[in-house]
């Protein structure tokens, strides 16, 4: 099998009682990166919580589907065991589990009771991915996210992905409050990840982070829907650009949700 | 004015307990007089919770039948060999069974340097001086209300630690206290002490199996820390649902001297605790920690306190509680600053976690102040499990109950990685998983 397939259609949600995505449609198959971008409080976030199953999120319309199967009847670990992942913009802060307890549950989760990833490959690997992202080894020992700065947490997210290894990631803003630095080693990090099996939907509004890591595709979110997609080339745009000649071309005032064109 | 709760035993009892155990006269007089004041005094009075009908006084005092000495401690019950590292047996080890050792090692070496580690009986005929000099004197006094009373009339158990002047220990104490008689009371008696300059890490688990059968423990800790003493002590509490509870630990530092307590506190009956630190010399420091898990229909109310007394002394309260079903705990945490004692410091925290509607939690921060050149500070909270922690977790594909384990446990752990020997610390977590499952 050439990688997992995630496909989203008409996707609507509401966050109490209002509505913030409109429609949404989006396939991401395995072996490609997308990214989403828009200004903020257009609905990215929304989406990237939405897929993973955020309580606070309600559907009120659409599906999402992962190799055919209803991704929305299942539970938030139901999805991250069928192959999703979430780099979260604000991961919680875990008092007294330490982070390297927190990804062997993780790891251990998808493997079978008796089966458990032995300690010292578990150290292993980890030791490996530390010195990739260039995160003090005793990140491992501190306890998960707690007195971390923004670029540790950051860096903690894209260290559980690479470790976790899931068949589609959704990265939520992870190059937000990175300095170029910080940046470099996140983008390093992703891109190691590219293959076939491995598709990637990346959500950001800085053009930056797209210098390092290439999408194959890039789309647009404006009040709750994607409104444009391109290849790379439309982020370069973007760039150069800013948002303005989208918004003219489609007739949009106000982009963020709850605005109708 | 009227004593309903009749005491169970007479004057005629204690004395010929006293005297088949050989103690002293001044032994036999002073339980004689406690008895005395127990039918006066009345109970403590723990902050926020009634123990009035609490059963302290129905009990049988000695157990039936000789108790067996244990040669090896494979005889033990697993439960009680699992407090142990199978690979590295403790040097120095006591097990009480009921009120007997069962078993009794002290390193040669410790030995030789005068180190005092044994029953509270035989401490009273070998060592009568110094128990005499400390036993119930500096840290908990007879009369400050029944039980305490009752406790020195009654004592059926304890031990005596001394650790002599510029001595220090690495190796752990550690004792057992294995209440195998399911109706038979527990009156403890703990005296530690530690010379100046010296050091010592003393570890206490009790332990009893009467889920149906009622009775009580009434235990009375002192440690005494002298100049420049520092003593690590970690216990775990595990009385089944049928003990009522009632423990004090105290502790007394002088000049420059360090206490530190880790307190897994696993009692599934009802229990009042206080854990009370006097700062007595300059310079010293305390650091009181106690963890609990409250499950059942069981009421814990338990008090950490600390008092400075000298200058420059370090007061450091932690308490962190899980509630589930429909147990309610009291955690009061009081940091007192005495007039006089400038530069002091005292930090507290109490935290309480809830799992259920029906369980009930409280932690009462209190800051008594005294003196104007100090630092202070608290924090308390009660709170359910962060619904955004569990989202998290299992968005890694960890599932909800291995997610709610894993923050429960860590909860806990600040206090739980605090326990000076790591069997130990692995016992509590499995009582721990034992409790919260």
């Amino acid at each position: 099998m050439a990688g997992s397939t995630l496909e989203i259609k008409n996707l609507h949600v509401s966050i109490e009682d209002k509505e913030i995505l409109k429609g949404v449609n989006l396939t991401i198959k395995g072996g490609e990166f997308h990214a989403i971008m828009g200004p903020n409080g257009t609905g990215k976030s929304t989406l990237a919580s939405a897929i993973m199953g955020h309580p606070k999120y309600e559907i009120t319309e659409g599906s999402i589907t992962l190799n055919g199967e209803d991704v929305l009847e299942m539970e938030v670990d139901e999805r991250a065991r069928a192959g999703l992942f979430l780099a979260m913009q604000y991961p919680s802060e875990v008092s007294g589990v330490t982070t390297s307890e927190f990804l062997r549950s993780a790891i251990n989760a998808r493997r079978e009771e008796g089966d458990e990833i032995p300690l010292m490959k578990f150290i292993k690997e980890l030791d490996k991915d530390l010195d990739y992202l260039e995160i003090d080894q005793n990140m491992a020992t501190r306890y998960l996210n707690e007195g971390f700065s923004g670029g540790e947490k950051k860096r903690n997210e894209i260290l559980q992905l690479m470790q976790i290894k899931p068949d589609i990631a959704i990265l939520d803003e992870i190059d937000s409050g990175l300095d170029i630095d910080a940046l470099k080693v996140v983008s390093k990090g992703i891109n190691k990840m590219r293959g076939e099996e491995f598709g990637c939907l990346i959500i950001t509004h800085y053009q930056r982070l797209l210098n390092y890591i290439t999408p194959d595709y890039v789309h647009v979110m404006m009040q709750g829907r994607v409104v444009k997609s391109g290849g790379p080339e439309l982020a370069q745009r973007l760039e150069a650009e800013g948002y303005d000649w989208i918004k003219e071309e489609l007739g949009i005032e106000d982009e963020t949700v709850g605005q109708n064109a | 004015m009227t004593v309903e709760t009749k005491l169970p035993y007479d004057r005629s009892y204690i004395e010929q307990f006293s005297s088949q155990l050989n103690e002293p006269a001044w032994m036999k007089e002073l339980r004689l007089n406690a008895l005395e004041q127990a039918e006066s005094l009345e109970l403590p009075k723990p902050d926020k919770t009634k123990i009035g009908k609490w059963n302290f006084t129905r009990f049988k005092h000695t157990a039936s039948g000789e108790v067996e000495t244990i040669t090896s401690l494979t005889e033990l019950p697993v439960e009680i060999q699992d407090f142990f590292d199978k690979e590295a047996l403790p040097e120095n080890l006591v097990i009480q069974r009921n009120h007997t050792v069962a078993f009794a090692k002290l390193n040669d070496d410790l030995a030789n340097k005068g180190v005092i580690f044994t029953d509270i009986f035989t401490a009273l005929r070998e060592h009568e001086d110094l128990v005499k000099r400390y036993f119930m004197k500096d840290a908990v006094s007879v009369d400050e209300h029944k039980l305490t009373a009752l406790h020195a009339a009654l004592m059926n158990g304890g031990i005596f630690v001394y650790v002599p002047k510029n001595v220090q220990i690495k190796e752990p104490l550690q004792v057992v206290f294995w209440q195998e008689d399911p109706e038979v009371a527990l009156i403890n008696h703990v005296l530690v002490v530690a010379d100046e300059n010296s050091e010592l890490t003393y570890v206490e688990n009790y332990i009893s199996n009467n889920q149906n059968e009622e009775t009580v423990a009434n235990i009375v800790t002192e440690v005494i820390a002298q100049d420049n003493a520092k003593i690590s002590f970690g216990a775990v509490d595990n009385f089944a649902a049928g003990t009522t509870t009632y423990v004090n630990r105290r502790g007394v530092g002088y000049r420059d001297a360090q206490i530190d307590w880790a307190l897994g506190q696993m009692n599934d009956g009802d229990t009042v605790s206080e854990n009370v630190t006097h700062l007595v010399g300059d310079g010293g420091s305390a650091n009181a920690n106690a963890v609990t898990v409250g499950r059942g229909k069981q009421t814990q109310n338990f008090t950490a306190k600390i008092v400075q007394f000298g200058k420059n002394t370090d007061g450091q309260i932690l308490q962190r509680g899980v509630m589930k079903e429909s147990a309610t705990t009291i955690f009061n945490a009081v940091g007192k600053i005495e007039h006089g004692a400038s530069g002091a410091n005292s930090e507290q925290t109490s935290r309480v976690l809830m799992l259920s509607e029906n369980a009930r939690g409280d932690a009462n921060p209190i800051l008594l102040i005294e003196e104007d050149d100090v630092t202070a500070g608290h924090a308390a909270s009660v709170g359910r499990v962060d619904p955004m922690q569990l989202y998290y977790f299992m968005s890694r594909g960890i599932r909800k109950e291995e997610a709610e384990r894993l923050v429960i446990y860590g909860f806990l752990d600040p206090v739980v990685r605090e326990l000076p020997i790591d069997a130990v610390k692995k016992q509590l977590k499995q009582v721990i998983e034992r409790k919260v499952n």
